[in-house]
């Protein structure tokens, strides 16, 4: 079953064009990723499915968003409510500058949970499901800031899974890492997708190979080919994606 | 002219700069020197915690401190909400358009007003149309106008030093914009926003002619928000305007000094942890 659905989407910075006739459907509990050049539409894509392109001036979007069949473009539709289901991983790991345990209860406190029991148990669950509990359960004081970046974007990966999304939006969530790190979080990435369905976006083609059960390409604002990540690699339909993926291009 | 060659004018550069602030330096000891030393002489606890008597002839300034703390308390009280307010509307809640550039403007052109024309704009609408008369209520609103610009600015300044990251991450979570500015956004800002009010604090305490015409210049002790009264830097312009006495005026010209360098020290220290909390 298709939990988002795409119809159509234009999606305008000002008088630039920054998406052109967007459809897709995104299975559940499916990793997707999104390649393509720099620039090219990705960002703006994952940013639209939970309306962040709404704090940036001057923008204009046309075509349905269907996530869970409602349309989230729909006037007077609950923002707070939309980005709690979809939430997001930035590029660089960005915990907040406050203690461990505030960070990871940020989303739940915004959300009206008070209860310190229950803050508790969200927070051990959160950060057991990053594999962090056993290194920061005696840290949960300490600054996050002071934590390895590894660490950091597990964090962020903790406090956003704190608030129950449905909906993982990935924004190359390991360009900032080293290797080992890197592989460490896409390990992370295969056991996350049984409970959550995830779109991330990455230059690194490896890892779109590596991690992800759908690949879809974007080249300047359209979405050239969408398929199977397998099939998308050894047999792409379209000669961009397929120049794109040879190293020919991009 | 021939060039002196590259290592020479490092010499001639390092030299000559060192010039400019050992001078720079050098003035500013000397006034705060020669302040305090005749104004040391004079100070002691009962300097403080007396009345002036004989229109300050004799006596101490306690009235006039007094005064000063009330109007500046009183100024910022007002002062700080406003501006801390309108520059949390300005930074987070719209996307600079005309009319920020406009309110912005505005604030800017409001710093760059000779404070005696605050004084004169105090009188008429405080003193004489609202008929606060001379009082610590007007003497409070004028400096209170006086030092919105800086306190706005300050604020901004602090506010949109806050790394952009944060606020994403907040909405991306789901929080309002309030939520965002109090529970991210103004904890980060705040020791910023804090140097800028206790700067302005410090300018307060300085200032004579808003305050001269507004809050007047009587030296009892001030009973109510409707006492007119005398503040510190009045009452040194008095003394020494008049040659009523000259050893008085220096006492009141040193604790002022000392309370402001007070303040400013407060303030670098303040800034300091700021600037160490986000390098």
């Amino acid at each position: 079953m298709a939990i988002i659905e795409v119809r159509d989407l234009d999606f305008y910075y000002g008088k630039f064009q920054a998406l052109r006739k967007i459809s897709l459907d995104i299975e559940k509990n499916r990793i997707t990723a999104l390649i393509g050049p720099s620039g090219c539409g990705k960002t703006t894509f994952l940013r639209s499915l939970n309306r962040m392109t709404d704090l940036i001036d001057d923008v204009r979007v046309t075509g349905t968003v269907l996530i869970d069949g409602e349309d989230i473009y729909r006037p007077g539709i609950d923002l707070l409510d939309l980005r709690k289901k979809v939430g997001m991983v930035f590029q660089r790991p960005n915990p907040f500058p406050l203690s461990v345990y505030d960070n990871v209860v940020y989303g739940l406190r915004v959300h009206g949970l008070r209860d310190p029991r229950a803050l508790e148990a969200r927070l051990t669950r959160s950060l057991e499901a990053v594999h962090l509990w056993d290194e920061l359960k005696d840290r949960l004081d300490d600054n996050a800031l002071r934590l390895s970046g590894e660490q950091q974007q597990r964090l962020c990966i903790a406090r956003l899974i704190a608030v129950e999304p449905e909906i993982l939006l990935m924004d190359e969530p390991c360009s900032a890492l080293d290797l080992a790190a890197t592989a460490n979080i896409e390990d992370l990435m295969a056991e996350l997708k049984k409970r959550y369905t995830i779109l991330i976006v990455t230059h690194n083609m490896q890892q779109a190979a590596r991690v992800s059960d759908v690949a879809g390409y974007f080249l300047l604002g359209e979405l050239v080919e969408i398929g199977e990540t397998r099939r998308i690699f050894t047999a792409p339909k379209d000669s961009r994606t397929e120049d794109y993926i040879t190293g020919r291009f991009g | 002219m021939k060039r002196l060659g590259p290592r020479l004018e490092e010499k001639a550069a390092r030299t000559g700069l060192w010039a400019l602030t050992l001078i720079t330096v050098g003035v500013l000891l000397f006034i705060i020197f020669y302040i305090l030393r005749r104004g040391l002489p004079v100070l002691s606890l009962e300097f403080l915690t007396t009345n002036p008597m004989d229109m300050g002839k004799s006596g101490g300034i306690f009235s006039t401190v007094v005064g000063t703390v009330a109007l500046s308390v009183l100024a910022i009280v007002i002062a700080a909400p406003f501006g801390v307010g309108t520059a949390i509307y300005l930074t987070e809640y719209t996307w600079g358009g005309p009319l920020t550039r406009i309110i912005r403007f505005g604030a800017e052109c409001l710093a760059g007003i000779p404070s005696i024309i605050f004084g004169l704009f105090g009188f008429i609408l405080f003193v004489t149309k609202l008929k606060f008369g001379w009082s610590i209520l007007s003497g409070g609103l004028t400096l209170a106008f006086m030092l919105l610009p800086t306190i706005i600015r300050t604020s901004e300044e602090a506010i949109k030093s806050v790394p952009p990251a944060y606020r994403l991450v907040s909405f991306s979570l789901g929080s309002t914009k309030w939520q965002t500015v109090t529970r991210v956004v103004l904890p980060s800002a705040l020791p910023g926003i804090v140097t800028g009010i206790v700067l302005s604090i410090g300018r307060s305490i300085g200032e004579t002619a808003a305050t001269i015409f507004t809050a007047g210049s009587a030296l009892r002790m001030p009973t109510s928000l409707f006492s007119s009264t005398r503040t510190m830097s009045v009452h040194f312009y008095i003394l020494a305007r008049e040659g009523i006495s000259m050893p008085k005026a220096y006492g009141t010209a040193a604790i002022l000094i000392i309370a402001i360098l007070g303040i400013n020290i407060l303030t670098y220290y303040l800034m300091n942890r700021f600037i160490k909390k986000y390098s």
